[in-house]
């Protein structure tokens, strides 16, 4: 008897396309996918770092700190905005330029070393009177910070050697009661040494770069200010609700959608479609009934974060308006298209499953895409969730106003329209035949 | 109904020559037909003759390869066409989680009703259908002959003047079956023309004034039922006799007098209902006892039976 009904579900199974796809195709395209995207994190592949160095002392210190910046794999720093084809450099960022930048997306962090640094830039106590190095952040961006705060005291270390040397002999000058004249000619004598190997490394110019140990002992006073989140109450609630809303708003209008295949399985696809009713005006109602369904869902999922997790909601709403009309144009075309080329419900199941969390994972709804490699964030924007959770950043995060999202949506919209036209040349196999 | 003529506007349904292939299989192959205006035309066949892909292609659901079909001098698939066909599918093509009255909300949109005109026909359907107690109940709760009264109605809120019915009284109980009967007859009273596609002849033979029987994708025979069974036996009937013998017996004496031993009851075929009692002599002059004794008229079963060699239900 048992090895009856074994048999009898091998043989459904193997007559069942999308249950062998769910049980054998999906986990494997799964597996390789997370692979891909979360494989090079624990390899030198490592994603680096974004940050602007604003440079308003201009002494020979802050030069070597910004040049031994420049010098370390794990960021990848700019003193000035690129500049545009056909058009003259921009200058360097100031304090002001840079913190604007960090503030629309451009870069996750700047620093800002200040005048007056050079004539004491590392300390072993606190100084009175010393102005920090301001670190500008994007709190959106966790890591990226605390990143390179770490990068800044090591780079710290391996630039300024010599002036470590100098205040640490003349702590221990103090502490200890005075050298003898052997002692302080022996002393000078290594610091010159000192000085005379930084000056060579800093002739031959990047290429040297610093293999330091990962010691950050706070030599920099460092001071740390979120410009994008500090009137934030909640920072990244409105991330987490397009994220894992963009996501559910797939599987919804893709299930929803299924009700065509449903229609032309029970006969009343065909039934519609004998009275006066076209296939494009069908489609065309289908669609439109998604868009509702899923700007509710979407609306739903904000209004539960401004009631619960404190979403700045009400002073959003033109740009929530906007993201929301256009995310769930594009995803209600997404969920059309997906019924019109399967031909049953499994069918269905197993494709949308399939595509919706590989969207997810490439687009940032499960895992920030600013944590991945930047060949990943650039794959990440052929999905609608990319662009979906990037809209709704620039609105809820980063206070943009409505024409900056003119992008997300030209491209929302635009992919929309395109997949919907596709999925219509697809239900031609609905009309006669 | 007549051989296929040319597009005429007083002529509901005109069907030439059409031919539709699946592959290599031929599903309909050649029909030409005209139905005439409050004509009942019987499309009787077994399962797979063509009769589905023949209403299909009426109602601009098939393509036909070749050939046309025409009503009131329309084509098929045009909107004036449309507007005249009301076609209730084999299939319940209804919304399962919609009410009976959302239902008929729903297809007389999609056949352009709107207003005091959608109202007026859903309550007619409701009526038409003896389904308004049950107006706003979840379709997927009403019973089978209900569901399947809601697809008739559903097919032909817009009051169509053609009425296609493609088996509509598939899976339901006797009961049920009667209650669609009075309504293709209640149809037909309000002047529809009806064409009703199945496999029962009963059906056929109650509610059609003509009937063409279909076998693979062809019309084999056209007429009234009389005129069919008239086309096939003359005047020909089936004396059906059961006798008190053993079966070898029975079976020599049936044989011997031009019959056949059939399950046990010998069937001869005679010209005039006096042959009865011919045969009741014989047997009582050859000590047989007969124990039952029927005389049957040939039907469309047996019309089907004597064209095709095979029975309608095969």
């Amino acid at each position: 008897m048992i090895p009856t009904i074994v048999r009898n579900g091998f043989l459904a199974l193997r007559r069942d396309r999308g249950a062998l796809v769910l049980a054998f195709v999906v986990p494997l395209a799964f597996f390789s996918i997370f692979a891909i995207i979360f494989g090079p994190m624990s390899t030198n592949s490592t994603p680096r770092v974004h940050v602007l160095v604003v440079d308003e002392d201009h002494s020979a210190a802050s030069s070597r700190l910004v040049r031994g910046l420049h010098r370390e794999r794990a960021l990848a720093c700019d003193t000035r905005p690129e500049a545009k084809a056909g058009e003259p450099q921009p200058p360097d960022y100031t304090a002001a330029t840079a913190e604007a930048a960090v503030k629309s997306g451009t870069a996750p962090v700047a620093l800002v070393i200040p005048a007056g640094f050079g004539a004491n830039p590392i300390s072993l106590a606190p100084a009175p009177g010393r102005k920090p190095i301001r670190i500008l952040h994007d709190s959106s961006n966790p890591v990226a910070a605390q990143m390179a705060a770490g990068m800044l005291q090591k780079v710290a270390m391996t630039s300024f050697s010599t002036s470590m040397a100098d205040v640490g002999m003349r702590y221990f000058a103090l502490a200890s009661g005075g050298l003898t004249p052997q002692q302080r000619q022996n002393l000078d004598s290594s610091l010159a040494r000192m000085h005379d190997l930084e000056a060579r490394r800093d002739a031959q110019g990047d290429g040297a770069a610093a293999a330091s140990s990962e010691n950050s002992g706070g030599l920099l006073p460092v001071e740390m200010r979120d410009v994008v989140g500090e009137n934030k109450k909640s920072p990244m609630i409105a991330f987490y609700a397009a994220g894992i809303g963009v996501m559910f708003l797939m599987f919804t209008a893709s299930g929803a959608a299924g009700s065509l295949l449903e229609e032309a399985e029970s006969g009343a696809l065909d039934r519609i479609l004998s009275a006066r009713v076209g296939m494009t005006t069908l489609l065309a109602g289908k669609l439109t009934y998604l868009v509702l369904l899923a700007s509710c869902q979407l609306t739903l999922m904000f209004l539960w974060g401004a009631a619960v997790f404190h979403l700045d909601l009400f002073t959003h709403l033109p740009g929530f308006f906007v993201m929301t009309v256009a995310t769930s144009f594009a995803v209600a075309a997404f969920g059309m298209l997906l019924a019109s080329i399967s031909h049953t419900r499994a069918q269905q199941a197993s494709i949308a499953t399939l595509l919706i969390l590989t969207m997810s994972a490439l687009g940032g709804s499960m895992f920030p895409r600013f944590l991945m490699t930047a060949t990943m964030q650039k794959v990440g924007l052929l999905t609608f969730n990319a662009w979906a959770i990037d809209g709704y950043t620039k609105v809820f995060w980063r206070d943009e106003p409505v024409w900056h999202l003119l992008p997300q949506v030209a491209v929302l919209v635009g992919a929309g329209a395109l997949i919907f036209l596709i999925a219509r040349r697809f239900a031609r196999r609905w009309e006669s035949v | 109904m007549t051989a296929a003529a040319p597009a005429n506007t007083s002529i509901p349904l005109q069907i030439d020559s059409i031919v539709k292939r699946f592959g290599e299989v031929t599903a309909v192959d050649g029909i030409s037909l005209d139905v005439l205006e409050r004509a009942c035309l019987g499309l009787l066949g077994p399962n797979g003759a063509g009769k589905t892909t023949l209403i299909r292609s009426i109602v601009g659901r098939v393509r036909p390869d070749c050939g046309s079909v025409r009503v009131f001098g329309q084509p098929a698939n045009s909107l004036a066409a449309r507007k005249e066909l009301g076609w209730v599918p084999q299939e319940l093509a209804l919304y399962p989680l919609l009410t009976t009255r959302e239902n008929l909300d729903a297809f007389g949109r999609y056949q352009g009703l709107r207003g005091k005109a959608l109202r007026e026909a859903i309550e007619w359907c409701l009526d038409w259908a003896s389904l308004a107690d049950r107006a706003d109940s979840i379709v997927k709760t009403l019973s089978g002959g209900m569901r399947r009264r809601l697809n008739m109605a559903a097919g032909l809120i817009h009051r169509p003047r053609i009425v296609l019915l493609d088996e509509p009284t598939v899976g339901v109980d006797p009961q049920s079956r009667n209650h669609i009967f009075e309504m293709v007859e209640a149809l037909r009273a309000a002047g529809a023309t009806v064409i009703y596609t199945t496999h029962y002849m009963e059906e056929a033979e109650r509610l059609c004034d003509s009937i063409a029987i279909v076998d693979h994708g062809r019309i084999i025979a056209q007429g009234s039922k009389d005129d069919l069974v008239a086309q096939s036996f003359g005047t020909r009937s089936d004396v059906l006799m059961r006798l008190a013998a053993a079966a070898p017996v029975s079976a020599a004496w049936t044989e011997a007098r031009g019959g056949t031993l059939q399950d046990g009851v010998a069937h001869f075929p005679v010209d005039r209902p006096s042959d009865i009692a011919s045969l009741l002599e014989a047997a009582a002059r050859d000590g047989l006892d007969v124990v039952d004794l029927v005389l049957r008229r040939p039907n469309l079963e047996s019309v089907f039976l004597q064209l095709t060699g095979r029975d309608l239900r095969q």
